[in-house]
């Protein structure tokens, strides 16, 4: 173990120096190339990576063995769960989460999760071994050109051959996974390159000459806007993702409580600001709210902050917020006039750019067009959101259990949820006090996401309360990570939504296909069984006096727990905006 | 109509790198456009390399191309012109039986009067070469086509701008 020399890594990736371990690794080492890369996800302040073992990548694994002190290598049940650990552990924290898979299968397993980091912007490293460089090309055991397959769903990616690369490629991922606009960046390592020896010294990347990842707002696009949002009479506010990616959280704060403009947000957007805030109006898009899906075809002024005007978010385009002015607040300038025309893009990071365009604000308040927004809850609260989360229906419903679960982690708690039904009804109905809390995937709508997510949520932010919530249609693409769960101790909880059905395609097929349920009923296993098989603790539950405290019980619990909750079969989301139709047109029954 | 399609050159500055031309070419490949041609190659910057792209799009359509390649890591930066905006030039090879040229007296005045060179002459077969605009290109096709053409190739569009490409001050604004 004399090479295993480096000290203990603080649990963050934040810029702090490290000196005394920076002046050391200045100095060349003669190691190999596998060390090499362990010694780089040190030098990043990675602890914890998520991944699966093979024959490509075997070397890496070794050194990961020889640094197990120093970097917490978790072992997924399949490669698809490790980057979505990675993804969980990224969206929780807001550092760089980090997968690794063998060649082959290995790699291409990983690409569902990197394509829905690709989408939802989150920051990964991915590294894949790859078969020794004189076999490329040449269909050798476990060849898969992963470089040309992630090449459209990564932000960047690379292929080393020599060792002598590790270090800089390596680096530079780091570097581009996190800045701007984030993303995935997948290094494939070829099996000579990971034996070979050679030189290493660490130094991290501090910029590539041909990427600006933050471009800085311009003094006139900042003026333009403050003229249109001061004499705007019914300015909206709708924010995304880019808030929380850009820490623009308290400076978004700042400018609604400042300027009085009701704010809406996108389903990457939650829990950006508390949902209890005054000014928070809720959620747009096609289960969003009544009100501000409504009145985005009745603003003067529509700002968009951080967010990219998903077809989920505007319904059909030709009718969306047509009598608005549009200002985007955008980092990507790809994302400017890409779906909706603006009529003034601030391109800039979130923070820097509210934080320059408060000031310029005038101090308002929009009490009436405010009240236009609680008007549209009461009547969406009378048709819809009584019924869900106070049922007087014999079934239990998703909305009541969300509402169980608001109430035992006073809002505390990080949702992770999956894809569909349970997903919207957690977005809808979840209670945040804290940012970071509402992980899911939005983007590429993943089914099987949640379980390990939540896996890597909970690994990253332990003190916090993580809790998957989950369909049984989704839970049972990737139920295998139970088993990362049980070796790893980690105490996720998870509540199984179940209907018997993959809900939302149920959904849709009673709406639009005359209630042809196409291959959409599902018989189940006995979870409570499968969970005990794991030795987590669990319960199911079917009647609505047993739901409080089995959801009291779990909370309480400082392990994993299992709870299966059996609800109405043939429940359905409302609000929605059927596919084509304008927001306006959202339907409430 | 602002909306109709036409022909636009894209011209890309980029990092020289195994790979960049399948993420610059998929970006066409996903939005289901039909490159009619693309050329690689040096540019004046040393160690930047010059795509030149030629799309048959809409306008709203290539300036999101653009931004989607221009996000590109390794791309240093991407423009897009319409074809008054630049000079541009194909380039086409012919190979021909040699015979024609002594018996056909008509080819050589193809030859002259199509402004093309002839690049090498040996018992079996003559190259001629020509450069310039596609129609060119395709009239000097159409006169040979006759005679028998034995094989053919032409290039993908290259293209200069009439106005300066700002790119030098982006790679100046790094100092690494």
């Amino acid at each position: 173990m004399k090479k295993n020399q480096v000290t203990k890594v603080r649990n963050t990736q934040t810029d702090q120096p490290r000196t005394s371990k920076r002046s050391q690794m200045k100095k060349s080492i003669h190691i190999s190339g596998s060390e090499a890369v362990v010694r780089c996800l040190i030098e990043e302040g990675v602890d914890v990576l998520y991944g699966y073992p093979g024959g490509a990548i075997m070397p890496v694994y070794d050194e990961l063995y020889k640094f197990q002190d120093h970097i917490h290598h978790v072992l997924t049940r399949h490669e698809q769960g490790a980057t979505h650990a990675a993804q969980g552990y990224a969206r929780i924290s807001g550092r760089v989460g980090v997968a690794m898979a063998t060649s082959g299968p290995g790699a291409t397993n990983l690409v569902t999760g990197i394509a829905d980091a690709q989408i939802d912007s989150t920051p990964l490293v991915c590294i894949t071994g790859q078969v020794a460089s004189h076999l490329l090309g040449s269909d050798a055991f476990q060849e898969t050109d992963i470089v040309g397959i992630s090449t459209p769903v990564t932000k960047w990616n690379h292929q080393i051959t020599k060792a002598s690369e590790i270090p800089e490629v390596m680096a530079k991922a780091f570097y581009i996974a996190r800045s701007g606009r984030p993303g995935p960046v997948l290094i494939d390592i070829t099996k000579d390159a990971q034996f070979e020896e050679f030189d290493f010294s660490y130094e991290k990347c501090k910029g590539v000459r041909s990427y600006n990842p933050v471009p800085v707002a311009t003094e006139n696009s900042l003026k333009s806007a403050a003229d249109i949002i001061n004499s705007a009479k019914k300015p909206m506010i709708v924010w995304g993702q880019g808030v929380i990616l850009g820490k623009a959280e308290k400076n978004l704060i700042e400018m609604i409580e400042k300027t009085g403009i009701p704010a809406a947000w996108t389903i990457l957007g939650a829990s950006a600001i508390p949902t209890s805030h005054p000014l928070n109006v809720g959620m747009v898009g096609m289960h969003g709210n009544y009100g501000p899906n409504v009145l985005t075809n009745e603003c003067d002024v529509l700002i968009a902050i951080g967010m990219r005007f998903d077809d989920r978010v505007t319904g059909n385009l030709d009718s969306y917020a047509k009598q608005a002015k549009v200002i985007h607040l955008e980092i990507d300038p790809a994302e400017v006039d890409k779906n909706v025309k603006t009529d003034v893009a601030i391109i800039g990071d979130a923070r820097d750019s509210l934080r320059r365009l408060t000031p310029l604000l005038r101090e308002k308040e929009h009490k009436e067009w405010l009240s236009k927004f609680t008007e549209f809850y009461k009547v969406e609260f009378e048709t819809v959101i009584d019924a869900d989360i106070n049922p007087t229906k014999e079934g239990l419903t998703m909305g009541e259990v969300i509402k169980e679960i608001n109430s035992c982690t006073n809002g505390d708690a990080a949702v992770v949820t999956d894809v569909g039904q349970h997903q919207m009804i957690a977005c809808r109905y979840a209670k945040f006090t804290q940012t970071k809390s509402n992980i899911t995937s939005g983007g590429l709508g993943t089914m099987g996401f949640a379980l390990p997510a939540a896996i890597g949520a909970k690994m990253a932010e332990p003190e916090r309360e993580v809790i998957a919530v989950i369909g049984d249609g989704g839970y049972q693409m990737t139920i295998q990570e139970l088993g990362t769960i049980f070796q790893q101790r980690c105490a996720v909880k998870i509540v199984v939504l179940n209907n018997e059905y993959l809900g939302m395609v149920r959904q849709w097929q009673q709406l639009f296909f005359d209630k042809r349920y196409a291959s959409t009923e599902m018989t189940n296993p006995d979870f409570v069984k499968i969970a005990e098989g794991y030795s987590i603790q669990s319960k199911r539950v079917s009647r609505r006096e047993d739901l409080a405290p089995a959801v009291a019980e779990m909370v309480a619990s400082d392990q994993a727990y299992f709870l299966e909750v059996c609800i109405e079969k043939e429940d359905n989301v409302f609000p929605m905006i059927p596919t084509g139709a304008s927001v306006s047109d959202i339907r409430l029954e | 109509m602002k909306d109709d399609k036409k022909l636009y050159t894209i011209s890309v500055y980029t990092e020289n790198n195994i790979g960049l031309l399948n993420r610059i070419s998929a970006i066409f490949q996903r939005r289901h456009i039909n490159i009619e041609s693309l050329n690689t190659s040096i540019s004046e910057i040393p160690d930047v390399s010059r795509f030149t792209v030629v799309v048959r799009i809409t306008e709203s359509q290539v300036k999101k191309i653009i931004g989607q390649i221009a996000k590109q890591v390794e791309v240093i930066k991407a423009f897009y012109h319409t074809d008054d905006e630049i000079i541009y030039q194909e380039s086409a090879i012919f190979k021909i039986a040699s015979e024609l040229l002594f018996e056909e007296r008509q080819i050589q005045n193809i030859v002259k009067e199509s402004h093309s060179r002839i690049v090498t002459v040996n018992k079996e077969f003559f190259v001629i070469e020509k450069s310039g605009r596609r129609s060119e290109i395709d009239e000097l096709f159409e006169n040979l086509k006759p005679f028998g053409i034995m094989q053919f190739s032409r290039s993908g569009r290259i293209a200069v701008s009439k106005d300066k490409m700002k790119i030098s001050k982006v790679l100046n604004a790094f100092k690494h």
